[in-house]
């Protein structure tokens, strides 16, 4: 008779070996380099052009986003739709995205269209126009777009939160409103463009099934161009963080939930705590067996989900806590948070707990690098921080030499309830 | 080529298994043959709710996801209206801990009443989350109802209201358990590092001495075909005009399916498709615009889900479409549009290929649609689609008297 109280025996995914499947490099002639990491059974690959072109160097709100959106929507020779329609005749995607140090321009193609596909890729970065009427649509939907989000409790929440972090004027906390949409003009994102594309700061990463020729392919669609392999000169930006610790926003008299959202500045990714900030963070909200998820949700059914999540930019980190809970229960719920934040400060974790987490998060390890983009990825965290190729092997050997001492000692200096924003908005 | 082998317990559990040594992981994929669709209709949101309560202990093992987190594993799950699916990843060398849990709760939930109690509340925020406290939340709410008449897909997965999942019973709970949760009734996909002699092993160990169950016959009621346009006005406290039109079009295996999946590419799939040219780029009538279709198992809809750029009227932007979808109808398609979307399809099946669990979930998927197989021969039906085809298939679709308009207006709400 088959026992079912009995778990089958298991192997601690803790003592599993891990292992980073290592990138190659090369260098093109104009100084870009590229990582390659060739993995994967299906014949597709993934290139990545990353240049320092995010919304630390911008000058003007917006600049950075609108110049990377708009890269695709018309050349010297070619309409946005002609583009378009190159990319997507081959089924692939161009997609563009721009974040707070970085932006990007990926193709995912299968690897027989990649020749063709290529040159579109020099195209936008050496012969983009940026077209009048190309903005105008983009701002006029955009707004639009904004005017809806502003009707979110999320999102009005996300963004203050930014501010009370970094402060308004800062990169990072800087928010979009009517007024910078409306400002925004095209010579701005020529110049943007000219300084941080066309001669911008570029790195190159393609991962996949990758073609014998892959080199030359991308030495003669990129290694001509007039960009540079050397990152742009330090530009800095003063934080300002908001005086006032506690926050309460009513956005709608009707709302019937409320966005519950506490932050804190924290240390960014190079730091030594950074892995074990991690671990904690796992315990705190980062998994479904958490403290937070099972109190508040899986205990008192407050809302659909809670999360705590750590956030490394380049320059500046923050720890945040984020949920939507039903509107009469929003206090409720955060003297809960302080509770868990409190206990997590008061009391060691258990070693069970504690191997728990490992194990999920080294199984999850396991799990998240099984494919050349999801490899890739990890590795290109490593490389826009300058972390040393041992970072990943580092940090599974101290997830597996965490202590509950260690811990506690991290919530003591970390989820201090007196060093977190808190807002709520209806 | 995704391969499999598959083989049948003696309780009626249908096992697959997909090899794939190039990984160290492992999934097990449970998908039961049940839906929203399968719902009463004053009992709606049930198999979601259900889903929900199958995290609540089982049985023998009071909690599902610490011994599975322990093992180095994850999960999740999810309802449709006509599937509910659940899946487990963890590395391949524990792959026997997965066989437990789901067995586990295959046998029989703990059937807890803090758990119903917790999951009801938890599913009504989900509900006012994602439904209720966010501009057009309600959109599929409404078009459902307005689309289907009699069959149940005329409610949501989520329900048709709060107070349905409010008083879900422990009756309830228990019946639907005994009804859909059974072996005859379940498909199990094991999917990574494994041999399929070792699963046969496992499954016959873990899942074998469940009760088979009786299998469930569905007998739905079925959707009279539309005999005249409608249409109904909302108005709510939006920022922007938005405009939702459903057409009726073939269930997943009808052949019609393929060209009406195509014709969703051609309309609006990504920049360069003829909707989003020609209505938002050319005429500025649009500010966003999405095409999609359901691809449900029983006959589904094809949707334009779109909102209009500030001052424009619905009236102008329904004959705009209009237009642009005569055009579709009064022109085969040229030979390199036809050849582009069915190379975006091409590479949309490889790269969903891409993930074990998403190769487990379709391999299950197409199993409770009738066979396995026809995975590896989906991109043959796209490639055999001819511009008649889309031709024909576009006629049927978007007759006047098949649609559906929703005219959603911004500024203030009524209440009705």
């Amino acid at each position: 008779m088959l026992n079912r109280k009995q778990p089958p025996p298991i192997r601690n995914a803790a003592d599993m070996e891990l292992r980073l499947p290592p990138y190659h490099q090369f260098t093109l002639r104009n100084g870009v380099p590229v990582y390659t990491v060739e993995a994967g059974s299906q014949e597709v690959v993934q290139v990545e052009l990353l240049f320092f072109a995010g919304l630390w160097h911008e000058d003007h709100p917006l600049q950075a986003a609108t110049t990377n959106f708009l890269l695709k929507n018309g050349t010297r020779t070619k309409t946005a739709f002609q583009l378009n329609e190159q990319v997507e005749y081959y089924g692939a995607y161009l997609h563009r995205g721009c974040f707070n140090d970085v932006a990007n321009v990926t193709l995912h193609c299968l690897n027989k269209h990649l020749t063709h596909l290529l040159p579109v890729l020099s195209e936008i970065l050496t012969e983009a126009v940026f077209p009048e009427d190309e903005l105008a649509i983009y701002k006029n939907n955009q707004l639009q777009r904004l005017h809806i989000n502003l009707k979110k409790c999320d999102f009005v929440a996300n963004r203050l939160m930014d501010v009370y972090l970094f402060g308004a004027d800062h990169p990072y906390g800087r928010y979009t409103t009517e007024a910078a949409y409306q400002a925004i003009q095209r010579e701005q994102l020529v110049s943007f463009y000219e300084r941080y594309y066309v001669h911008g700061s570029c790195m190159v990463l393609v991962s996949g099934r990758l073609p014998a020729d892959l080199q030359q392919q991308l030495e003669s669609c990129l290694g001509h161009l007039s960009l540079t392999g050397v990152r742009p000169a330090g530009m800095n930006h003063g934080l300002f963080p908001a005086q006032q610790r506690i926050h309460r926003i009513v956005n709608d008299e009707q709302g019937i939930q409320g966005a519950i959202r506490m932050a804190r500045p924290s240390p960014t990714r190079k730091h030594p705590d950074f892995v074990g900030m991690q671990v904690l963070n796992h315990i705190l909200g980062g998994y479904f067996s958490s403290r937070l998820m099972s109190n508040i949700r899986e205990d008192k059914g407050y809302t659909y989900g809670i999360h705590s999540y750590i956030h490394s930019h380049l320059h500046e980190g923050s720890w945040h806590i984020s949920t939507e809970a039903g509107r009469e229960v929003c206090e409720a719920a955060i003297i809960e948070i302080y509770k868990e934040m409190s206990l997590l400060c008061k009391e060691q974790v258990s070693s069970e707990e504690l191997d728990n987490v490992r194990n999920y998060m080294l199984g999850g390890l396991m799990g998240d690098l099984d494919g050349p983009f999801q490899i890739m990825s990890r590795w290109k965290t490593y490389l826009l921080n300058e972390l040393s190729d041992h970072y990943f092997d580092e940090s599974v050997a101290s997830i597996r030499a965490m202590t509950p001492q260690r811990l506690q000692e991290l919530a003591n200096q970390y989820l201090d309830p007196a060093a977190f924003f808190e807002l709520v908005v209806v | 080529m995704i391969h499999f082998d598959r083989f049948m317990l003696d309780n009626g559990l249908r096992v697959l298994v997909h090899e794939d040594h190039d990984t160290p992981m492992a999934v097990v994929n449970v998908m039961y043959d049940v839906g929203a669709r399968d719902e009463q209709p004053e009992k709606t949101g049930f198999a979601h709710l259900f889903e929900h309560l199958m995290f609540g202990g089982s049985k023998n093992i009071p909690d599902f996801d610490e011994p599975l987190q322990r093992a180095g594993g994850e999960n999740n799950a999810y309802t449709t209206n006509d599937l509910t699916n659940y899946y487990c990843q963890l590395p391949a060398e524990n792959i026997e801990t997965a066989f437990w849990l789901e067995s586990d709760r295959m046998m029989e939930l703990a059937f807890t009443k803090k758990s119903l109690n917790v999951q009801r509340k938890v599913v009504c925020e989900e509900f006012k989350e994602h439904y209720l406290n966010k501009p057009y939340g309600d959109i599929w709410h409404r078009m459902r109802t307005l689309c289907y008449q009699v069959h149940p897909y005329r409610w949501m997965t989520i329900g048709q209201e709060l107070s349905h999942v409010e008083k879900a019973s422990m009756e309830d709970v228990r019946a639907f358990f005994y009804k859909h949760y059974r072996p005859a009734n379940a498909i199990l996909v094991v999917a990574g590092a494994v041999k399929t002699e070792q699963i046969k092993v496992l499954a016959n160990k873990w899942f074998g001495g469940i009760p088979s169950g009786e299998k469930y016959i569905r007998s739905l009621p079925v959707e009279p075909r539309q005999t005249a346009a409608r249409h109904v006005d909302v108005y709510a406290d939006v920022p922007a005009n938005a405009m939702i039109m459903a057409w009726h079009m073939d269930a997943r295996l009808e052949p019609g399916y393929y060209a009406a999946d195509l014709i969703t590419e051609i309309l609006g799939g990504g920049s360069s498709s003829r909707l989003y040219q020609a209505l938002v780029k050319e005429q500025k009538i649009f500010s966003a615009l999405e095409v999609h279709h359901f691809g449900s198992s029983d006959k589904g809809l094809l949707a334009l889900e779109s909102r209009l750029v500030d001052g424009v009227e619905h009236a102008v932007a329904q004959a705009a479409l209009e237009a642009e979808l005569d055009r579709l109808l009064s022109d085969t398609i040229p030979a390199p549009e036809l050849e582009k979307v069915k190379n975006k399809t091409e590479s949309m099946i490889v790269f969903e290929d891409m993930s074990l669990t998403n190769r487990a979930s379709s391999l299950a998927h197409y199993e409770l649609l009738g066979d396995a197989s026809l995975m590896n021969t989906e991109l043959e039906r796209y490639r055999a689609v001819t511009s008649e085809d889309i031709l024909s298939a576009g006629k049927n679709i978007f007759r006047k008297e098949n649609s559906n308009t929703l005219y959603y207006h911004a500024g203030k709400s009524t209440h009705a």
